[in-house]
């Protein structure tokens, strides 16, 4: 069932942009957007969820979706007003929605207690109080699950098996309320028509005169005949989801229970012939198809990406096909989901293969231009005209190519609203989320790597930055904290800004704690900048007690780390009663790195940039030796360890003359410092990162390698390998001097 | 007849021969994806002996084994004159520094024999058998032995 599970796969993927589109929706609902077409869009999100979850059976998903929807019903029909205390229910319903997506994709299990005190409340949410009729409703969709995969792929099994043929007249009269809930007729006609063999006759007698047609009313209704094995229940549940938007009668020719008795193929020539003429008889006007094909262009229109030809699309068309014949033109496919940008669905694979011959491509150009030069061609010749259009090309190209691995940042933030409504609930703030900047565009990689940093921050700022409400109206300020997310652009880095308007930093507090937890000493002169970066601290947590929300021993120094294994930093500016700003400024792809280009022993190295602090000029009387081989230096008066980056890769035997060479001070994990001992500084660079495990195997105190402008290979340094080995050497070489000796 | 063919396609294979000091060797040509001139390497820390380095192919990083330092020769003293075959070994693409190229074979397996019974780590480890062509020896090496294991880490 390959195919079954692909198509699931597209459902799942669909569900997450449906109950994106149902998060917006509802929050602009909730800002005051009163445009009926938002509140049409939130019901269709949650409406496809409900049939594609349908279709796989997935009952539980069905059921909450189901009970969602009455209640988003009742809000599109104005029955119900779109409070804030409604709005509330339905985002934390939407929560508990995507909860039951998620589970039925990746198993486990959803919180039965909170999906059931959830769907209650939204029951309470009917205005006429009738709150038991819709449970009915909930129970009929709970005990008949739809198991449409059964007949679409063992048809003919089953009719090895048959169990009694019967004739079944079917009855069929949509509402127009059938196809404002973006439910298509074809569909459910090609559905009963997957029961057994069966004839179709429409009855366009309802339509009304073109001038007096209601172009989303619902006037034909059809009449069915069917020849099917099963019986009535499976197929009122074809009809399970519209029940109660339309007419159904469903007879069974009792005659027919005893199935030796029917020429079969007679009977269905006979139903053929009259359906035939009936339909021969039947040709409207476009424009009375219209309920139909709004019904959908709707269904296409809720699908937020149209390149892809999902289950429901690829169903419509068949469907469209089949009945199309009949009934007249087709609706127009290119105006279906004409509104959004059309997109593609590409394998990683494949771009990174881009990716990579471009990387390939730029070096070229530089060496076909370093050639040029070298050959002493002139300025002005066309060689060189020629190449400086290359060279802007291949730039073009570049910056196209690394734009497709981009992606908006929109997909991390958007997690953002239902991380602060939990803290919210559990910290019991009142919390109110700005979000700014969501299209900025940044690597797909260093998005998937935003998350978890994002996640701890936000709750950081909710848990310990924002007063409790009676705090903040004791200081004069509004009940509800604020707590900005923003993304921008800046410098060829991308921007991330976390802030809020609690009471900031406590910089006695903190300087207390750092003091007591003896992570600096209890009379050291720090200005404020360097308190509030105490907190990046290992090993340091504000929080009084251990809540449930932040402080499980997990600090910022572990958001700091996440961030600088991305190439990026972190800084905290904080105004006491106004509020901090975390800035997280990365790169904005991991494919390419800045990095500082130095010479060690003849070989040329790169030093990640975001590990060093400084570079600095050793003096003689700064540098002593410490024990055995190794040697330290005197940092404004701070011993340092000085490690020669020669000796630790083996690329010399004896110490370098540090007089010589430039010190690197790079800070590794942990925040520890020491300085690296290099040759000299060729300059700064931004490199192509490539791997060395892909046709070699992983080197302890390299990270990777890149190519240079010249074509050479160059490996960049691991700075924190680099750093922990030099630990190790100076203890076993301790060691074999001491048993040498 | 078809039959009688497709058996000499079956059994006939291309060699590359190549030459490491004195000695003739050869590797399957399917393995083989190019032969390029020797370019300066740079230098790997704590790698075995017989890593000379990486290169650049096209973008892609490249390990350079010096073919004979590997099988036990003393290391080689590349000049231009040298050549790096690029070979495929199961999903890894390696350079193999060697003297020269000097024949493509097109031999049958019969005409393969066994490995010589010599007290000789290298060729127990490396020669899959050997072949006489024109008076010459001609060992046949299994390239799945020549990169070192991941394992077996040198720190």
């Amino acid at each position: 069932m390959d195919a079954m599970a692909a198509i699931k796969q597209t459902f799942f993927q669909e569900c997450e942009e449906q109950l994106a589109e149902l998060e917006i929706g509802l929050l602009a609902i909730q800002d005051g957007d009163v445009n009926p077409e938002t509140v049409n869009a939130v019901f269709r999100a949650v409406h496809s969820i409900k049939g594609g979850a349908g279709a796989f059976s997935l009952d539980d998903l069905v059921h909450f979706a189901h009970v969602f929807e009455t209640a988003m019903d009742h809000l599109r029909a104005g029955r119900l007003a779109p409070s804030h205390e409604v709005l509330k229910t339905m985002l934390r319903a939407m929560d508990v929605l995507a909860d039951f997506v998620r589970a039925a994709r990746d198993g486990g299990c959803v919180d039965a207690e909170r999906s059931q005190t959830l769907a209650k409340e939204l029951r309470a949410l009917d205005p006429d109080g009738s709150g038991a009729g819709s449970e009915m409703d909930d129970e009929e969709i709970a005990f008949e699950p739809v198991l449409m995969d059964q007949s679409m792929f063992d048809d003919e099994l089953e009719a090895a098996a048959a169990p009694p043929v019967r004739l079944f007249t079917i009855r069929f009269r949509p509402k127009a309320t059938l196809y404002a809930k973006a439910n298509e007729t074809a569909l459910l006609l090609r559905e009963i028509g997957l029961l057994g063999e069966m004839a179709i006759a429409c009855d366009a007698s309802a339509l009304p005169l073109l001038s007096e047609l209601d172009p989303e009313g619902g006037y034909l209704s059809w009449t069915i005949e069917l020849l099917t094995t099963q019986d009535e229940a499976a197929i009122r549940e074809v009809f399970e989801f519209v029940e109660w938007d339309c007419d159904l009668d469903i007879e069974s020719d009792a005659a027919s229970a005893a199935p030796d008795d029917i020429d079969l193929a007679a009977l269905i020539q006979k139903m053929q012939a009259t359906v035939e003429a009936e339909l021969s008889a039947l040709s409207p006007p476009p424009t009375r198809v219209d309920p139909l094909a709004e019904a959908s262009r709707k269904d296409a229109d809720a699908s937020a990406d149209p390149g892809v030809i999902d289950l429901a699309k690829a169903r419509q068309k068949k469907s469209e096909q089949a009945v199309g014949e009949h009934l007249g033109p087709k609706p127009d496919q290119g105006a279906a989901g004409g509104a959004s940008q059309p997109t593609i669905r590409v394998d990683l694979d494949r771009v990174d293969r881009l990716i990579n011959l471009v990387g390939e491509l730029v070096i070229n150009q530089a060496m076909l231009a370093q050639r040029v030069m070298e050959a002493g061609l002139a300025r002005a010749s066309g060689v060189a005209t020629g190449l400086d259009e290359l060279e802007q090309l291949t730039r073009e190209i570049q910056d196209s190519v690394m734009a497709i691995r981009a992606q908006p940042v929109k997909s991390v933030f958007q997690r953002m609203p239902r991380l602060v409504r939990e803290v919210a609930a559990m910290t019991g703030k009142l919390v109110r989320l700005v979000t700014e900047g969501e299209n900025t565009e940044v690597d797909k990689t260093v998005i998937e790597r935003l998350a978890d940093p994002l996640t701890h921050m936000i709750r950081n700022a909710i848990d310990h930055g924002l007063e409790s409400p009676e705090a903040r109206a004791a200081a004069g300020k509004p009940e509800e904290g604020l707590v900005h997310l923003s993304a921008l652009h800046r410098s060829g880095r991308i921007v991330i800004e976390v802030s809020d308007d609690g009471a900031g930093i406590n910089r006695a507090r903190v300087k207390e704690i750092a003091a007591s937890k003896g992570l600096i000493a209890a009379d050291a002169s720090l200005s404020d900048e360097e308190i509030d970066n105490l907190i990046f601290l290992p090993g340091f947590s504000t929080a009084p007690s251990i809540s449930d929300i932040s402080g499980r021993g997990v600090g910022m120094d572990v958001v700091r780390r996440s961030i600088q294994a991305l190439g990026g930093r972190i800084s905290i500016t904080s105004r006491p009663g106004r509020g901090s700003t975390f800035t997280m400024s990365l790169p904005l792809t991991l494919a390419v790195l800045d990095g500082m280009v130095v010479t060690v022993a003849g070989q040329t190295l790169v030093v990640p940039l975001t590990a060093i602090v400084e570079t600095l000029q050793p003096k003689i009387a700064d540098v002593h030796g410490f024990g055995g081989g190794a040697r330290v230096i005197a940092i404004r008066e701070h011993f340092t360890p000085l490690i020669d980056v020669g000796r630790e890769l083996d690329y010399r035997g004896e110490n370098a003359d540090p007089l010589a060479c430039v010190a690197l001070l790079v800070e590794s994990e942990g925040g520890v410092r020491s300085a690296l001992l290099v040759d000299a500084i060729l300059g700064q660079r931004q490199v192509v990162i490539k791997s060395l495990e892909a046709n070699y195997r992983h080197v302890p105190g390299i990270a990777a390698a890149t190519i240079l402008g010249d074509g050479r290979v160059a490996l960049i340094l691991d700075v924190d390998a680099v750093v922990a080995s030099s630990r190790a050497d100076s203890a076993a070489f301790e060691q074999s001097l001491a048993t040498a000796g | 007849m078809t039959e009688i063919i497709r058996t000499d396609i079956a059994s006939a294979r291309e060699l590359i021969a190549f030459r490491i000091g004195a000695q003739e060797f050869c590797v399957d040509i399917m393995s083989v994806r190019e032969i390029r001139g020797w370019t300066p390497a740079t230098a790997l820390p704590q790698s075995p002996c017989f890593v000379r380095g990486v290169v650049n192919l096209r973008g892609a990083v490249l390990p350079i084994v010096d073919l004979a330092a590997r099988l036990g020769f003393p290391p080689a003293e590349p000049t231009a004159r040298h050549v790096i075959i690029v070979a495929q070994i199961e999903a890894q693409v390696v350079g193999l520094l060697v003297d020269a190229v000097s024949d493509i074979l097109t031999v049958t397996d019969d005409l393969v024999q066994a490995t010589p019974d010599v007290a000789s780590d290298m060729a127990k480890t490396f020669v899959r058998g050997v072949l006489a062509i024109d008076k010459r020896m001609i060992s046949l090496i299994a390239l799945d032995q020549v990169l070192p294991a991941p394992e077996r880490d040198a720190a």
